[in-house]
């Protein structure tokens, strides 16, 4: 039994994966099939200041190998998620990231000052959704609007602060600077590519937003490409994500610089994966002669 | 509460060109199956599950029959499953029918029949089974509806069998010689909302079956949402966990 320990921004996590913001709720949905306490931690569902209705469906596209989605940050608002959710999962015996959205900087930082003093015990600040107007992503292909709101939020906050980091840049490496240097304790990525389907017949596009993230394996090389660059890049750790599926994703995203993994899209496909990637990243290290998990990240040999 | 597991088909057989019915034996899956919910299917090749609705449920035999329709290539992956194999499912999801005291009307159109089927066995001969298809080859699961004792009326667009003209006619006449306590529905949106109209007209109860585009089929992802009202206030539910069926009163039809 390998020691799958991981330490992010500070906060120990008892294994390095977490499912993916978003593709897991807050984990309501899942216990039924095993323990949430099995988990390093939980991104829960992106949450607004305010309960956010989401797009107009159509909201999901398959692709090769993985899919798009234009959820469009529906959820119950901030007060619902600390009077209702965060208590149920304040007992579960995982770690709780909440993970948060605003429409302007000051909301980002009203929404993480709201957080302090909870069971939350870790802020991921998502500055890369692709499927809302404002906000989002429009936070997170800026080096200057990155940098600006992570030191609102980190101003505001008692907690951890992880920044979740978009794809859709010319620079994710100059992204990453700016947010570690305003503040950030952790970074976060690759939040989704954005995509398009067409139906040929309809000459419509599949998601009424028109447009939407993608996800799921056809991504994965992309996020190992990004976690190495960034990971090489900046001092703070960096949690790795994108089409992580197995638990040989799991090691080869980490041996990119990953400290910890977020699994989603393959939660859709498999309920079990994140328990099976736990599992089998265990198996994988005692077959290694590996004793801690720590020990492959960035354990990349690079030509 | 659901379960996911390699489920082995154990009965497949020939129905409608193109429509698949397979039984699967898993029997702590249909311990806990309702007439209405579905079931999450997993096309090997295919990143994301195909939801086909439960047909029939058998809980002393431990089965599911699954009747769908290859549309694409994910369900013509599933329609080469054959006896013996293994099936990987989740099952059972979402909100099933509610059954009431009484007569129910159960109006399938095409595809959307195989899970009138289940709620129909609620009610034997209490229960009206209406079913439309585009044409005779296409029909399918009248005689099993015979078998349970209900009334059926088979319509066809093309008048190639039973009745020539849609479902929603043969729903009307009906409802002018008898008042059942409630209507089930499944098919496409365009006949969920003349049913709901009908319903709405005679003053009958009607709960309705929806689809939509779905990732998780849990209730996680938030993907496949409907547009409902409720508290008199429009709000996106989502078709795997708060339906599929919903009342067809709280359906905002025209998005």
């Amino acid at each position: 039994m390998a020691d799958l320990k991981v330490s992010l921004a500070g906060v120990e996590f008892n294994n390095p994966i977490i499912p993916a913001s978003g593709t897991y709720g807050y984990g309501r949905e899942y216990e039924c099939l095993y323990p949430l306490s099995r988990l390093g931690g939980i991104s829960v569902k992106g949450t607004t200041l305010h309960e956010r209705a989401g797009n107009i469906p159509p909201r999901i596209a398959e692709t090769p190998m993985g899919m798009l989605n234009s959820v469009g940050l529906q959820n119950g608002g901030s007060d619902k998620f600390i009077s209702y959710e965060l208590p149920n999962l304040a007992t579960k015996g995982t770690r709780i990231i909440a993970n948060i959205a605003g429409s302007t900087v000051e909301e980002c930082a009203e929404l993480a000052a709201k957080l302090n003093g909870t069971a939350v015990d870790m802020i991921e600040l998502n500055i890369s959704c692709p499927n809302v107007k404002q906000g989002g992503a429009a936070f997170g292909t800026d080096c200057n609007v990155a940098g600006a709101v992570t030191k609102a939020v980190r101003d505001a906050s008692d907690k951890p602060l992880m920044v979740k980091l978009s794809p859709n840049v010319t620079s994710i490496v100059d992204i990453a600077k700016s947010v570690e240097a305003n503040g950030a304790d952790a970074v976060s990525l690759i939040n989704t590519l954005l995509g398009m389907r067409i139906d040929i017949k309809t000459r419509r596009p599949v998601l009424h937003n028109n447009v939407g993230g993608l996800s799921g394996p056809a991504v994965f090389p992309v996020a190992v490409r990004m976690v190495w660059q960034v990971a090489g890049a900046i001092k703070i750790p960096v949690c790795g994500m994108g089409g992580v599926s197995t638990a040989e994703d799991a090691i080869e995203i980490m041996m990119a610089g990953a400290s910890a993994v977020q699994v989603g899209a393959a939660i859709f496909r498999d309920p079990y994966a994140p328990v099976k990637i736990i599992d089998g990243m265990n198996e994988w290290l005692d077959k290694n002669g590996i004793k801690s998990v720590t020990e492959i990240i960035g354990a990349v040999k690079p030509y | 509460m659901y379960r996911q597991g390699l489920y082995p088909i154990i009965r497949k057989c020939a129905s409608a060109k193109g429509i698949f019915d397979i039984t699967v034996l898993c029997p702590e899956a249909a311990e806990l199956a309702e007439p209405g919910q579905f079931a999450q299917l997993l096309a090997p090749s295919h990143f994301l599950r195909r939801p086909i609705s439960i047909c029939q449920i058998d809980k002393a035999a431990g089965t599911l029959r699954l009747v769908f329709e290859v549309r694409g290539e994910g369900t013509a992956e599933l329609a080469e499953l054959n006896v013996g194999d293994n099936l990987d499912m989740i099952a059972p999801l979402g909100k099933g029918f509610t059954k009431v005291p009484g007569k129910a009307v159960c109006v399938g159109g095409g595809i959307g029949v195989p899970p009138m089927l289940g709620i129909a066995s609620l009610y034997g001969e209490d229960a009206a089974a209406i079913s439309g298809f585009r044409n005779a080859a296409a029909a399918i699961l009248q005689e099993d509806f015979k078998a349970l004792g209900c009334r059926t009326v088979l319509c066809t667009d093309d008048g190639s069998a039973g009745v020539h003209g849609f479902v929603t006619t043969a729903l009307e006449e009906h409802l002018q010689s008898e008042k059942p306590d409630i209507i089930y529905a499944c098919g496409p949106m365009v006949m969920l909302k003349a049913v709901a109209g009908i319903a709405e007209k005679y003053g009958v109860r009607c709960q309705v079956s929806l689809e939509q585009r779905m990732a998780c089929g849990v209730g996680a992802c938030l993907g496949c949402a409907a547009k409902i009202e409720r508290d008199g206030k429009e709000i996106f539910a989502h078709v795997c966990k708060d339906g599929p069926v919903f009342d067809a009163k709280e359906v905002c039809f025209n998005g």
